[in-house]
């Protein structure tokens, strides 16, 4: 599991996406209480975070009081105004450093397309080796809107020079997290 | 070739932005594609993606019923048209049903193809481009130059002045900001339209999924945000089974950008709530317009393999100076010219299939395993067969398909050449012959043919016995190379004979679609050269070893003709290029080169036909190392040098700047003499290093080796 996740960090990090990993729950929530601190997230520029696990629940009541700004509230007006976008991922690829989530609710789309930050939870044991794995459990079959996410937005378009954040997210922050146990998407 | 072509190609030329932009990018992007393949078996990724697209356009119809079941079961609404006029009316009807009024598109060719955003225009709907080269494109008013990189062609200072010009003034030429400015005006665009417009690029029948393939993040709020969401999907996209997405998603951002992943990929199998919670309404339009017609062609059907990555663009030294407006206004490239041909007329392809130089670098290349030179040579013989071949070249054939008159006439000129011989090259020719001369100095028809000197040679007599079919150059121009030739193989104890009645190989009228007199060419060849018992033919000119081995069996195969079958396939056993056999008769201990000895440091050039089609790079660079030879590898040593028969005779305007680059990379290796193994090859190099007047020598590798055996 340590392997996959090393390749998956080494990869995502070539593609300009920025990983961390933490043991717990707890220290992944304080992470992310002073990102979005430092990002300066406010009532004025806020944050957006679609449905998961990992924030909901008490803690999501907890969130709300430290971090002013952060909103449960998915819209695309909401969506479109904020600076930060989180969300919980269903999998990772270590061949290639990819996220991988059903995305057929809407919310989950906004808050990873709309604001220029995109923070992206997964469970480090959610890493697995390739497409193919994902696509076992993630079935095409099954769900209508399944979104692959490997680093932020990207162009080329102008003289062959690489340029981050096109339409999507300029950046894309992955919290890897342990003790987190994903219920099957 | 219509002078309106031949200008659009000195434009482009001339055009140092798009030159230099394309020759950069074709550097760079064989070094990250390599990269990006790391750990990747290409070979099977490309046999899976081959098996899953044949079998596909196999079943189209079968597979297209199933995709509309499928994808409708799970709230789509599937439109299945062969005709582009339907896409648009259909189109056009949804909006006005639905009031749209704006519409955001993401990068969609089937859209490019049926020229969807003037039905738009017209309709007074306004439609916005978004992915960043296509808003660009639109802005400017421009079509597509590459199918990866609509824009590729523009430097930022003209990007800049296009958004001035047409959003808002005072943009400057600086590329993240041109970025954030598409950014910022795109966005509430996004936010405001009634539709969205995508494309897909790969559809699987057995779930009805779309998959979309994008960096910029376009496609998904395209098809998240606006609460009408119609693909266009032309019927090659379509695959049986989810299984088949992988090894499509493998190869495709590999060979299109040295990507291992783009940065979004969307795979949507049927309706999702919009973001107000209302069932979002999705529309694909199953789109045929002649591809079912392609798939039925017993040859062209390989093409709909295309995952359209655009390496035969990115690969394509002809592509890489003259950039993608040459071919027409939407598929650009090698397999853009198939694609034009069969989705636009055969016609619109008449001047484009003569870009391609049948080089064979996009071959090996190719995730869908398409032989797109063999599929453009098709086009040319059916183009041909079509319209008929001109008076010139008709007068031309009539003279190759007679031996005796065309032999004679090469003599005549040995003759009549006086006037403009300098020592063994003309340098200078007068009036419409100027362009043949003027990028490099042409051998001189030699005094005596081969086929007179080489009697002259006293050979060994032995039971043991090779025919030799020396093609028109060496026998009229080169005979030196054939005289070393001989003297080579006889130290092997091997008797060299030379059957009188050999003739041309019949490539320059292939290559020209001429596959009749090519066909004659082969029936002639075939009686000349196995009227005698001989283990092997040799030939030092690879692209007549390709016609004894392979072309005269694939002309007659295409002229239907299989009488002479049995003999082309004898021929093609016994055929063999010079190095593989020299290499061979080493190997056995038949031929020792001298030992100990220390030679100047050559460079060595792969000859197309050589390289790809025989694979047989190896054996001319052994033997020259083990003949006592440096051997210093020039950048792109197995780029063609731009000869490539007559197509330097018709494009020299191409031909030329090929060789430039070409004699750049000899010339930076040090080596003080280039050697290869085609006589054409020879020709070219040899008369450009002489124009320039460098004393770096051409030579073919029967030469440098001639006195090199004990």
């Amino acid at each position: 599991m340590s392997h996959s996740f090393e390749s998956f960090k080494t990869r995502a990090e070539a593609v300009s996406a920025e990983v961390h990993r933490f043991g717990t729950q707890e220290e992944a929530t304080a992470f992310l209480l002073s990102f979005l601190q430092e990002e300066g997230v406010s009532p004025q520029e806020g944050a957006v975070c679609a449905a998961g696990t990992f924030l909901d629940g008490a803690r999501k009541d907890d969130l709300k009081v430290k971090a002013p700004g952060l909103s449960f509230e998915v819209s695309q007006a909401a969506s479109a105004s904020s600076k930060v976008g989180i969300s919980q991922l269903d999998w990772g690829i270590a061949a290639t450093g990819t996220l991988v989530q059903d995305a057929s609710a809407v919310d989950k789309r906004l808050v990873s397309t709309l604001p220029p930050i995109h923070v992206a939870l997964l469970g480090t044991d959610r890493i697995l080796a390739d497409m193919n794995s994902v696509l076992e459990h993630l079935r095409p079959q099954e769900l209508n809107y399944i979104s692959c996410i490997t680093g932020p937005s990207r162009t080329a378009d102008i003289e062959r020079v690489l340029t981050i954040g096109v339409h999507g997210p300029e950046r894309l922050i992955i919290v890897v997290v342990d003790d987190l146990q994903q219920v099957m998407a | 070739m219509t002078t309106q072509f031949k200008d659009s190609i000195e434009t482009a030329l001339h055009n140092p932005n798009l030159t230099g932009a394309l020759g950069r990018f074709s550097e760079a992007y064989r070094v990250s594609r390599a990269k990006a393949y790391e750990g990747i078996d290409f070979e099977t990724v490309r046999d899976e993606i081959v098996a899953a697209k044949a079998d596909a356009s196999s079943r189209f119809e079968e597979l297209a019923q199933q995709f509309k079941q499928n994808a409708e079961a799970r709230g789509a609404k599937v439109f299945r048209t062969s005709d582009p006029e339907q896409v648009k009316q259909y189109i056009l009807d949804l909006a006005r049903e639905q009031g749209v009024q704006r519409v955001v598109k993401s990068k969609s060719m089937a859209s490019e193809e049926i020229h969807l955003n003037k039905a738009f225009e017209k309709a007074g709907i306004e439609v916005d481009e978004t992915d960043l080269g296509e808003w660009i494109i639109q802005l400017a008013h421009q079509t597509p130059s590459h199918m990866v990189m609509p824009a590729i062609h523009m430097t930022k200072e003209e990007v800049a002045t296009v958004f001035s010009q047409e959003v808002e003034e005072g943009q400057m030429p600086d590329i993240p900001k041109l970025v954030k400015f598409a950014r910022a005006k795109l966005r509430p665009k996004f936010l405001q339209a009634d539709m969205g417009i995508t494309g897909a690029n790969i559809a699987v029948a057995e779930s009805g999924t779309l998959v979309i393939v994008t960096n910029e993040g376009n496609a998904r709020l395209v098809s998240t945000l606006p609460k009408i969401h119609v693909a266009i999907v032309g019927i090659e996209k379509l695959v049986a089974q989810v299984k088949d997405i992988t090894p499509i998603l493998t190869a495709l951002p590999r060979s299109a950008t040295g990507q291992l992943l783009t940065s979004y990929v969307s795979m949507i199998s049927g309706q999702v709530p919009n973001t107000d919670g209302s069932p979002k309404q999705l529309h694909i339009i199953l789109m045929d317009n002649h591809r079912s017609d392609m798939a039925k062609d017993p040859m062209f059907k390989e093409a709909l393999q295309c995952i359209r990555c655009a390496t035969c663009l990115n690969v394509c030294p002809v592509f890489r100076l003259v950039g993608g407006h040459v071919f027409g206004k939407t598929y650009t490239g090698g397999i853009g010219t198939i694609l034009t041909a069969w989705f636009d007329e055969l016609k619109k392809a008449d001047d484009i299939q003569g870009l391609c130089i049948q080089c064979g670098t996009c071959v090996p290349m190719c995730p869908g395993k398409i032989d797109i030179p063999k599929l453009i040579l098709e086009l040319r013989r059916r183009l041909v067969v079509e319209k008929g071949q001109s008076i010139g070249m008709k007068a031309i054939y009539a003279v190759v398909n007679n031996r005796r008159l065309f032999h004679s006439m090469l003599r005549v000129a040995a003759v009549t050449q006086k006037p403009f011989k300098q020592g063994r090259f003309i340098r200078h020719l007068p009036l419409f012959l100027s362009d043949m001369t003027e990028f490099r100095s042409l051998p001189a028809v030699a005094p005596r043919p081969l086929r007179d000197t080489i009697k002259e040679i006293e050979q060994p007599k032995s039971p043991e016995k090779v025919a030799f079919y020396a093609g028109c150059l060496i026998d009229f121009c080169y005979p030196e190379m054939g005289e070393s030739l001989v003297k080579i193989l006889n130290k092997a104890g091997i008797e060299v004979i030379f059957p009188d009645e050999q003739t041309c190989c019949g490539a320059p009228a292939r290559y020209n679609g001429a596959y009749e007199v090519a066909g004659q060419n082969a029936r002639d060849n075939l009686k000349a050269l196995l009227a005698t018992d001989v283990k092997h033919v040799v030939s030092a000119c690879p692209t007549c070893t390709v016609a004894l081995k392979h072309d005269f069996i694939e002309t007659f195969k295409s002229l239907g003709e299989f009488d002479a079958m049995a003999q082309a396939e004898e021929l093609s056993a016994k055929a063999i290029d010079f190095a593989t056999l020299v290499k061979r008769l080493v190997d056995e201990g038949r031929l020792t080169l001298k030992e100990g000895e220390t030679l100047e440091k050559i460079t060595y050039h792969d000859s197309c036909h050589l390289k790809r089609t025989l694979n047989a790079s190896q054996p001319p660079r052994d033997l020259l190392q083990q003949a006592g030879h440096e051997l210093s590898e020039m950048y792109e040593c197995d780029t063609c040098c731009g000869m490539a028969g007559s197509y330097s005779l018709k494009l020299p305007e191409i031909s030329a700047p090929i060789l430039e680059r070409k004699l750049k990379f000899i010339k930076e290796t040090g080596a003080t003499k280039v050697v290869m193994d085609c006589p054409g090859c020879v020709m070219q190099i040899r008369g450009g290093l002489d124009k320039e007047g460098s004393p770096i020598h051409a030579e073919h590798t029967v030469e440098t080796l001639a006195n090199r055996f004990k």
